[in-house]
């Protein structure tokens, strides 16, 4: 976001006729019609995450009778049974294991292959490079099928690997578009000070490149986090233990056991939310700013 | 990982490609490798070698090897286990073509395709614009409004359907509000289903359009509407005249990536309306078709021949699309548009 801060105060002063702009000062608070829209935005995007939320502090009655209602009492006790599941913890425990290995995974291969792209200079680069943005034009949606056959003969249905190794493939097109630009902007002249004192390219990887790509590497790893968290197609064709569900799969499997208790479905729903809405807002500067933000050489 | 990966990682893609614009490089093309002179011994291949491998054989064994058993799984009829022995030859492609089911779920998507984007775009456009001005809170309104992005699928689905059954929050709160005619089965009801789709999906998806076309303001130089300004233009005229022209990279990657992920819709659907429900409701889309008649139904061979379907259709749009709408992107940064 740091390029984007260029404040241009000038217009007024410069302009030999009066400008249309508003002086510096109104720019800056903005206008009220903005803050209405800003405002509308917000109560539309949030309102049923809030209704998620809060209805969890109802009981069953609570909602049948006014579903549109605060809740009144607020009650806690929906969010304590799910607490005190040991389906709950299981399942976030799954999430957890399967988002963090598909993240390490991804974030390592992705900025070795990244690398390559970006410093190498060899035949086959160029189609290389097309192989893996062609990638990103196909989500899992296309291959899940036969890959759900691969799995299987891999002896992996029913186990954590069994989503993380696709996960980790199917992420990759993303980290490489993402990561070689970001190595790229490393300026040549680190890499050849680097090559003077004689060390190599491999050791420059090590000692300079990841350290510089950092920044880089944290935003397509919280994508892939999140990503991997929220995770369904994949886990509902390989999983089909309940020892072994994801999040996702147990919000569902527990939305139509308990299709009766919507409190604690909505609790159930809310608690699951939170990691994903954690780690986004943590690093929300990190993946706004890596749309638009580059590596400072 | 569902589809919805699938635009986030496009959404970085956006990101890349808008930085590579910022710096003058074409939006398409890949920027040069700093090169060396010197050829590349062996060491070097070891190298690149190492620390390429991985990634390719992942991606080879994991995406590119399953596309292409989908299309020799798709010429039998297969249950699943052991070797594929019944050839049936194109008898499954045959099957798909005439079934009605895949007729309505391939509408639906064409709907879905072309909702999406006359919804989500002139909407996202709008909030984009309204909050690219200098507004106090710019980074948590972004924040928030990217929340329901965020957000997994099947707690979207949860949530919503729980909200929107005939007895629900919605109706509860349209009738509080003296809007009782406004009241309806909203999920059931097959005229109305697919609006109520394009209803979540636009509250889940237009606030990733949003953030991608503020991204994209930021690239343009703003001494183009302080120039406007001094001219006298107005707010809209600039808006309308320098802004949205200079977006036109931007707005022409987020429609390509709403139209793919539209085609593969999957999650939402299946988590609202389910298997059975999706067909009548009217919702059904054909990666739905996918499951239900493909694994659900245990036939396997069928199932990966509606896959290459999907991917062949999703492929062909995409490749007209980069040849029809993108290439002019790769024309120069600042004079794409009109």
């Amino acid at each position: 976001m740091a390029t984007t801060t260029t404040s241009t105060p000038v217009t007024a002063e410069r302009g030999s006729r009066p400008a249309r702009r508003k002086p510096r000062k109104d720019t800056r608070s903005g206008n009220p019609i903005v803050y209405l829209a800003a405002l509308v935005l917000i109560g539309l995007m949030l309102g049923p995450v809030l209704y998620i939320i809060t209805g969890g502090f109802r009981t069953n009655s609570q909602i049948t009778t006014n579903p549109a209602g605060l809740p009144d009492p607020w009650v806690v006790s929906n969010y304590a049974d799910v607490l005190a599941s040991s389906t709950f913890w299981r399942q976030v425990g799954n999430s957890t294991i399967a988002a963090a290995v598909t993240t390490f995974g991804i974030v390592t291969l992705g900025v070795m292959a990244s690398y390559v792209l970006a410093r190498y200079h060899f035949r086959g680069r160029g189609a290389m490079y097309a192989l893996f943005a062609a990638g990103l034009m196909f989500p899992i949606t296309v291959a899940i099928t036969p890959l759900y056959i691969l799995v299987k003969n891999l002896g992996l249905v029913n186990t954590l690997p069994g989503i993380i190794l696709p996960q980790i493939a199917f992420g990759l097109p993303t980290t490489i578009i993402i990561l070689v630009p970001f190595l790229q902007a490393i300026p040549k002249e680190i890499e050849e000070a680097a090559a003077i004192d004689g060390s190599s390219r491999l050791n420059f990887f090590w000692r300079m490149v990841l350290p510089l790509s950092v920044p880089g590497l944290i935003t397509v790893g919280i994508l892939a986090f999140i990503a991997s968290w929220n995770s369904y197609l994949l886990p509902l064709f390989i999983l089909n233990n309940q020892d072994t569900f994801t999040l996702p799969l147990g919000v569902q499997s527990f939305a139509s056991q308990y299709s009766v208790d919507t409190a604690k479905v909505l609790a159930f729903t809310s608690l699951s939310m939170i990691p994903a809405l954690i780690f986004f807002s943590a690093f929300e500067r990190r993946i706004v700013g890596g749309l638009t933000g580059a590596v400072k050489g | 990982m569902s589809s919805n990966f699938g635009v986030e990682s496009l959404t970085v893609a956006e990101g890349a490609r808008a930085n590579r614009r910022r710096t003058g490089g074409g939006a398409q093309a890949l920027p040069p490798a700093r090169s060396r002179r010197r050829g590349i011994g062996w060491a070097q291949r070891l190298e690149i070698t190492v620390l390429a491998g991985p990634a390719l054989l992942m991606f080879l064994g994991f995406v590119i090897f399953p596309v292409l058993m989908a299309a020799y799984y798709g010429f039998y009829r297969w249950k699943g286990y052991g070797v594929p022995t019944n050839f049936v030859g194109l008898q499954n492609y045959v099957t798909i073509l005439q079934d009605t089911a895949f007729h309505q779920a391939l509408w639906h998507n064409a709907v879905i395709v072309v909702l999406s984007l006359v919804l989500q775009g002139p909407i996202a456009l709008g909030f984009a614009l309204l909050l690219n001005q200098k507004v106090r809170g710019q980074s948590i309104i972004r924040v928030l409004i990217f929340v329901p992005y965020v957000i997994a699928e099947v707690i979207v689905g949860t949530g919503w359907s729980l909200m929107l059954q005939t007895n629900g929050a919605v109706n509860d709160f349209l009738r509080s509000i003296g809007l009782d005619w406004l009241a309806h089965d909203w999920l059931a009801n097959p005229k109305l289903a697919i609006w109520t789709l394009m209803l979540i999906l636009t509250w889940k998806y237009v606030g990733f359009a949003v953030i991608l076309f503020l991204a994209g303001m930021q690239n343009i130089p703003e001494e183009l509407s302080e120039a406007a300004a001094v001219d006298g233009a107005s707010f809209w005229q600039t808006q309308r005249r320098i802004t949205v022209p200079l977006l036109g990279p931007t707005i022409r990657i987020w429609a390509f990536l709403s139209i793919i992920g539209a085609l593969q819709l999957f999650d939402l659907v299946y988590i609202i309306w389910g298997q059975y429900v999706s067909s009548t409701a009217g919702t059904s889309t054909m990666a739905t078709y996918m499951v239900t008649e493909g694994r659900n139904a245990g036939n396997y061979g069928y199932g990966n021949a509606v896959a290459v379907v999907l991917f062949g259709i999703s492929l062909v749009i995409a490749l007209l699309y980069q040849r029809f709408v993108l290439r002019r992107d790769t024309e120069g940064a600042l004079t794409g548009g009109r």
